[in-house]
């Protein structure tokens, strides 16, 4: 459907420095889940992927199918939309099942002033 | 608004939704969409979302350019210390912040932007009090992260939905 060898050579250059740019934030942020040492620090990691991490791919994608004009490019938006919402709703919920089951460090309430994490 | 479209906007929202995952605008996809248009908004009254006012477009525009750039500059930041040496953990933690702002829809968005920039994670908002909560990766300067989210977010935030 999609064949890549009628992809004139700055869209090719373009689309796989995106493409391979989001996917290096992403690898870098599930690293992150290895390397960082507590809970609350390791739930920052992935938020590379959920942002820039996929609008590199998207915006990679967008430029392929646009220079293919294949179809209109608005699915990506979509997505970027729909990860941006809802990602959110995500942490939250894994913040508050983390303060609810008490297995880590929450945070005071009434909330004191920079309270450090426990570490594992 | 009327019983069938309590919401129109959020109907309409639906239905291109809709089209545009399919790319089609044929009658069979169309009268789906209808549906979904129609019975996602009816589902929404059951919700009884608060009215939504929004005030000054053109901050909207500047605040997403503000958050776009912020997203960018956090995301390099959080990978470097991903990828840096191995740190003690004191240098993250809890802090707290008082705001001023109430809006409900404000606060998601507060909320959204938190999140989506690395290295600041939503905690809770004390909704009788005031007062957020957030956990930060790099918390060494812990006044220029109020000033940040207080200058930079909340106020412009509150132009929009105050």
């Amino acid at each position: 459907m999609t064949d890549g060898t009628d992809l004139p050579a700055w869209a090719a250059i373009l689309t796989a420095l995106f493409v391979v740019a989001g996917a290096g934030l992403t690898l870098i942020g599930s690293l992150g889940l290895l390397r960082l040492g507590s809970f609350y620090q390791r739930l920052h990691a992935p938020t590379l992927g959920t942002t820039l991490g996929t609008g590199g791919i998207l915006i990679g994608s967008m430029i392929f199918f646009s220079a293919l004009g294949t179809r209109p490019v608005l699915h990506e938006i979509l997505i970027a939309v729909f990860v941006t919402v809802t990602t959110p709703v995500t942490f939250i919920l894994l913040v508050r099942a983390t303060r609810q089951r008490g297995t880590d460090l929450p945070p005071p309430s009434p909330p004191e002033k920079n309270t450090k994490d426990l570490a594992h | 608004m009327t019983r069938w479209l309590p919401y129109p906007l959020v109907s309409l929202a639906l239905l291109v939704l809709w089209l545009l995952l399919n790319q089609s605008l044929g009658p069979g996809q169309f009268i789906l969409g209808a549906a979904l248009a129609v019975g996602g908004a009816l589902a929404l009254t059951a919700l009884e979302p608060p009215n939504l006012r929004l005030r000054r477009p053109g901050a909207i525009l500047e605040l997403s350019f503000l958050v776009i750039a912020d997203i960018v500059r956090s995301n390099v930041a959080v990978a470097r210390i991903i990828l840096g040496p191995r740190r003690p953990d004191e240098t993250s933690g809890f802090m707290s912040i008082p705001l001023e702002m109430r809006a409900p829809y404000g606060l998601a968005a507060l909320a959204i932007i938190i999140t989506s920039t690395p290295g600041t994670l939503w905690v809770g908002f004390d909704s009788a009090r005031g007062i957020l909560t957030i956990h930060v990766l790099d918390l060494i300067d812990e006044a220029s992260w109020i000033a940040t989210i207080k200058q930079r977010y909340e106020r412009r935030l509150m132009e929009i939905f105050e």
